[in-house]
């Protein structure tokens, strides 16, 4: 059996990484309710720019936009989005290997990382890497939103990749995250409405400069929303792993209270029984 | 007076505003545009520029840089990706941010000047704004 001062520092330690991770899942949840805010404000903005392009692109279903069809590229742009920070369970891996595990050819991806996490596990892995921009998921903004939007459509524009993806985890509620893979371009929007129901929209200027103004913002609000999402999930993925830790972290310090107390029982029976002996052979 | 139509102007941060209103004016790619109710169902792209609102005596402006407009009879939604109250704009730091665009667009060779336009024109729609107030 160890003895009680070994046991009696393994349990001090235990407590004070208990102390940690409960810190940390308290700081989680406050930053959850706070990405979970922003998810909702934001929410008109993308229905509202939905709507508009789904009747945009549905009247415009003969126009040979380059947006709107892929080109000869074999390359595509992925956009992969993980936490800069690990302690968050399976957060970051499953984005990795969402990306790793398809049917997709390593050769053909270009990888531009939001989050370090994942920038490291790609560049070791030897993937092409794409620019860097892991400052932007600490504190998502739209600007950022909109630099990366314009690095990859220009990209798109420029013939140096024919497709472009982004991998988030989607946040469905606190403890659901969905790892995700959206296509961004070209677009393909089933509209599911009827001919009826659709709103009679013109446009100025002429569709086809419409497009080529509105699809960009479009991109950007979906970067931007994905971004979101993926903080909101990072957050919670945390605050459960940590809450996890807190749980085991528990029973680790009751069943080494146990052990420390028996060790405690066994010292004194020991030093009694030692006594008693001592005393019968002196009399 | 006319009757009153539904103005939303949303950004992706926030709901800016929401309200029914007589008259909204802004600037577009195609110019100067002044909606009613019962405006035709169109579609515009938004211009850095000055966007009135007139709810009967009281008259509002605000800087709206970028995003587009969906108007339907009824209702008017801007999809604004930058857009401010006067109270929101730092004057100073606008009229410094024309004098480095303008330095810019007068340095010939410069890299981007595209960019340095849209800047000016940002700039510009805040300083006219903000002397609105």
């Amino acid at each position: 059996m160890a003895s009680m001062r070994d046991i009696k520092r393994r349990k001090s330690s235990v407590q004070s990484t208990q102390q940690i991770t409960k810190a940390m899942k308290l700081v989680s949840t406050v930053k959850l309710q706070r990405a979970k805010g922003r998810a909702e404000k934001s929410k008109t903005y993308f229905n509202c720019m939905y709507d508009t392009v789904v009747s945009m692109l549905s009247k415009a279903g003969d126009i040979n936009h380059p947006f709107l069809k892929p080109n000869d590229s074999p390359k595509k742009a992925v956009i992969v989005i993980t936490a800069n920070r690990g302690l968050a369970g399976g957060y970051n891996s499953n984005i990795i290997k969402l990306v790793r595990d398809n049917e997709w050819n390593k050769d053909d991806l270009i990888i531009y990382p939001i989050g370090s996490k994942g920038r490291d596990t790609f560049t070791r892995l030897g993937y092409e890497m794409g620019e860097d921009y892991s400052d932007a998921i600490e504190e998502p903004i739209y600007a950022d939103a909109m630099t990366i939007s314009n690095r990859v459509l220009s990209d798109f524009a420029a013939g140096k990749v024919g497709e472009i993806y982004i991998v988030y985890t989607g946040f469905k509620n606190t403890v659901t995250h969905i790892p995700t893979r959206l296509k961004l371009l070209p677009i393909k929007i089933e509209d599911e409405r009827s001919n009826e129901d659709k709103a009679v929209l013109d446009f100025e200027p002429e569709t086809e400069d419409a497009i080529d103004l509105i699809i960009p913002k479009y991109i950007t609000s979906l970067i931007y929303g994905a971004m979101i999402e993926a903080v909101a999930s990072e957050n919670g993925a945390r605050m459960q792993a940590m809450d996890n830790a807190t749980n085991n972290a528990e029973e680790m310090i009751s069943s080494l209270s146990l052990l420390y107390n028996r060790a405690r029982q066994g010292a004194i029976t020991q030093e009694l029984t030692e006594i008693i002996a001592g005393a019968q052979a002196i009399s | 007076m006319a009757e009153k139509l539904k103005l939303t102007i949303v950004t992706p941060d926030r709901e800016f505003f929401s309200d029914e209103v007589d008259m909204v004016e802004f600037n577009t790619t195609e110019g100067e545009i002044g909606i009613y109710k019962g405006h035709a169902p169109l579609t515009v792209i938004v211009k850095p520029g000055i966007l009135t609102v007139t709810q009967g005596e009281t008259v509002r402006n605000a800087a709206l840089h970028a995003g587009f407009v969906q108007i339907l009879p009824e209702e008017v939604t801007i999809l604004a990706e930058i857009v401010e109250w006067p109270g929101e704009i730092d004057e100073a730091r606008a009229i410094s941010a024309k004098e480095r665009a303008e330095k810019r667009l007068s340095d010939k060779g410069s890299i981007d000047v595209a960019r340095a336009e849209a800047a000016l024109m940002r700039s510009i729609a805040r300083i006219n704004t903000a002397k609105l107030k």
